[in-house]
């Protein structure tokens, strides 16, 4: 994978005389001990990440956690006091806390643009023209410019209300103009700001919907902040937690509900409903746990108490599932058209990309726990009552 | 026995200074500012010969047909016809485009001094913080006071009044431009930024157009001002609708007194009507 932004100990200060603030900061006094020495507000401390291109990185934590000062520092509106602030430029790593002004200039008109959290538009100007904002920054001849507003307004799907104001636009929509707008520049990075935040739940859901759709086409490297975990797992490959200026923990969102660094993101998790972002990869008890039937044919079994056993071939393959000498019949989980008919003798695989919310649909309609099979075939591991129970409570 | 400190009974020599200040000027610098004077007032003195040699009708119709261009109301265009040609009925022409040349040159100069002031005061807090107490003395001080100093430096006739004029108006395009710019919302800052625009870029792509309505009030205002400075300019010898109002104070001519009062009335509404905004345009760019 290739890196397209590094932070390495990112120091976000701000106030009258940084270096003082770093200082006291290296001699281990707390926030409000140097706001009252220095006049100094410490918003990011030791912040290392990186994001890969192609990924959506979400910062997340609540207000006053820094997340919105760390992103401000790609594109170099907040100053790094101390640290590195990399990006991918032409494949070379160009650090912004030192490069000149003409490469940041180059870098936020060709690389890097932003969406905003109160979207940020022109009200003097159209929606054509907003979009037309940043290809004007960065020279974009007309005739090239008119075609790429227009293809971008079509993307958003706004390409009927280009004469239109923003302030007669609903809020989702005003959202969408600013993401054209950010889109027009074909920059390949994205920088956005708590984007949803300021809209109403089920638009809020739309957008994240229809982002996620643009990403598959569009490939962009998302940098995303948000207070939200529903949103920051739904949309991130990889999750960062903020607490009071530092990144606590980093990973996936399956990584993050699981395995919580410490008890802030414990706490932060705990009301977190994983049906939506586990899935059997992270539920699973993996076969090597697995014991082995003792008996003559060397099955897996797949649950102890009712004694169901998989018997796998040579190369792993699952064969057959039985049960005190009854034979169950194996469907594959896209193949079960409605769950409430699954009889008793049926046994449904599912793969690791199956959520948990399938998996415990079908255990609740079938009673059996569902074996996890590879694209090939293998048996790699198995869902039953108790994985799923363990994925709800998680603290285990 | 007397209480009083000595120091408090030394008389601090302020006037004198001021005075000390003054003379220094009009000895040093007298030709400059006279060759200035001179420049400025010929200036002056044309755009009214143009005014005046234009027959009052077609100036008439040209007022109507920039209402008409401005506003599509074709009942105000009526009305402000009406009211200009009492102006003409009455007898002060003459003297209306006397006022009208000034209060245009006074606006002029405070607004190409007064913007670049404003926005500059918006980026740097230092210098609105030193400006504030010399914009409040500008406009505080009795006007009276500094056609004495203007008086001397340019002697009399129109420019002394006219730099009074601009004296006493120009805070006002200063602190609305200052206020209009240092309104604009951080997030539209960094929008402009972050798309790599640079510091003049920023100005005239984002903060600007966004200060414009603000701007355009501190430019009425700034008329406004101008007109209330008519008659004291005509103190120091500045032709205009002044003229007439000194003349019917010393005589207590009542009648000549108010028709001169009406005409410059007049012509404050007919310029602020002209120049503000429609309400509906406004309305819609503030979202």
């Amino acid at each position: 994978m290739m890196e397209a932004i590094r932070f390495e100990h990112v120091d976000v200060l701000f106030g009258p005389e940084p270096e003082k603030g770093l200082a006291l900061l290296d001699e281990g006094a707390d926030k409000d001990k140097i706001y009252q020495e220095t006049e100094n507000i410490v918003a990011v401390h030791d912040a290392s990440l990186s994001v890969n291109r192609g990924d959506i990185s979400v910062l997340m934590g609540l207000s006053g956690s820094g997340k919105s000062s760390l992103l401000r520092c790609i594109n170099g509106l907040n100053k790094v006091n101390r640290g590195r602030m990399l990006i991918r430029d032409n494949g070379s790593m160009v650090d912004l806390s030192t490069c000149g002004k003409k490469v940041l200039h180059q870098i936020r008109t060709e690389r890097i643009s932003m969406v905003f959290q109160q979207f940020a538009l022109m009200p003097w100007r159209t929606v054509w023209e907003n979009v037309s904002f940043g290809l004007e920054l960065s020279g974009v001849p007309r005739k090239k410019r008119e075609e790429l507003i227009r293809t971008n307004l079509e993307l958003v799907k706004l390409e009927e209300w280009a004469d239109k104001y923003p302030s007669e636009l609903s809020g989702g929509m005003q959202q969408r103009v600013g993401l054209a707008r950010a889109l027009a520049t074909d920059a390949d990075i994205l920088l956005m700001d708590e984007p949803f935040s300021a809209l109403d739940p089920l638009i809020r859901e739309h957008l994240q919907d229809e982002l996620l759709m643009l990403q598959k086409n569009l490939r962009k490297t998302i940098v995303f902040v948000s207070h939200d975990l529903d949103e920051a797992l739904k949309l991130g490959n990889q999750v960062s937690i903020m607490e009071s200026g530092r990144i606590v923990q980093t990973g996936s969102g399956e990584n993050i509900l699981l395995n919580p660094a410490n008890d802030y993101v414990r706490q932060f998790v705990a009301s977190m409903n994983p049906l939506k972002v586990l899935n059997c990869n992270a539920l699973m008890r993996p076969v090597t746990e697995l014991s082995v039937e003792p008996s003559r044919d060397a099955g897996i079994v797949l649950d102890e108490d009712r004694g169901i056993v998989g018997r796998v071939d040579i190369d792993g393959c699952l064969e057959q599932v039985a049960c005190d000498g009854a034979i169950y019949k194996m469907v594959e989980l896209n193949d079960v058209n409605d769950m409430k008919t699954l009889s008793a003798n049926t046994i449904v695989t599912g793969t690791p990309e199956t959520s948990m919310r399938d998996a415990v649909e079908i255990n609740h309609h079938s009673g059996h726990p569902m074996p996890v099979l590879s694209e090939d075939n293998r048996l790699i591991g198995v869902v039953g009552r108790e994985e799923i129970l363990g994925g709800i409570v998680r603290d285990s | 026995m007397d209480l009083t400190p000595s120091f408090l009974l030394n008389k601090i020599p302020v006037g004198q200074w001021v005075a000390k200040g003054l003379e220094f000027l009009t000895s040093n610098f007298d030709q400059q500012f006279r060759f200035f004077s001179d420049g400025l007032e010929w200036l002056i003195l044309c755009t009214i010969d143009l005014l005046t040699v234009t027959p009052p009708l077609i100036v008439i119709s040209g007022v109507m047909g920039l209402w008409y261009v401005l506003h599509r109301n074709l009942k105000g265009a009526v009305g402000l016809a009406l009211a200009l040609l009492l102006i003409l009925n009455l007898g002060y022409w003459q003297e209306t485009m006397e006022t009208v040349a000034l209060v245009l040159f006074a606006t002029l100069i405070s607004v190409l001094v007064g913007v670049p002031i404003g926005i500059l005061a918006a980026r740097k807090s230092w210098l609105y913080i030193g400006l504030r107490p010399v914009l409040d003395l500008m406009q505080t001080i009795p006007t009276f006071v500094y056609l004495i100093p203007t008086l001397m430096l340019f002697g009399l006739g129109m420019v002394p009044g006219l730099i009074s004029t601009v004296v006493f108006s120009v805070p006002a395009p200063i602190r609305l431009t200052y206020l209009g710019i240092s309104g604009v919302p951080r997030e539209l800052v960094e929008a402009g930024k972050s798309f790599g625009a640079s510091p003049l870029q920023l100005l005239y792509k984002v903060e600007l157009p966004h200060a414009m309505p603000t701007i355009m009030a501190g430019l009425t205002q700034c008329i406004m001002l101008s007109l209330s400075m008519v008659v004291i300019a005509a103190l120091v010898g500045a032709d205009g609708l002044g003229k007439p109002v000194i003349r019917a104070l010393n005589t207590v001519n009542m009648a000549q007194g108010f028709e001169a009062g009406l005409a410059i009335v007049i012509v404050a509404i007919v310029l602020d009507r002209l120049l503000k905004q429609s309400d509906q345009k406004t309305s819609s760019q503030d979202r």
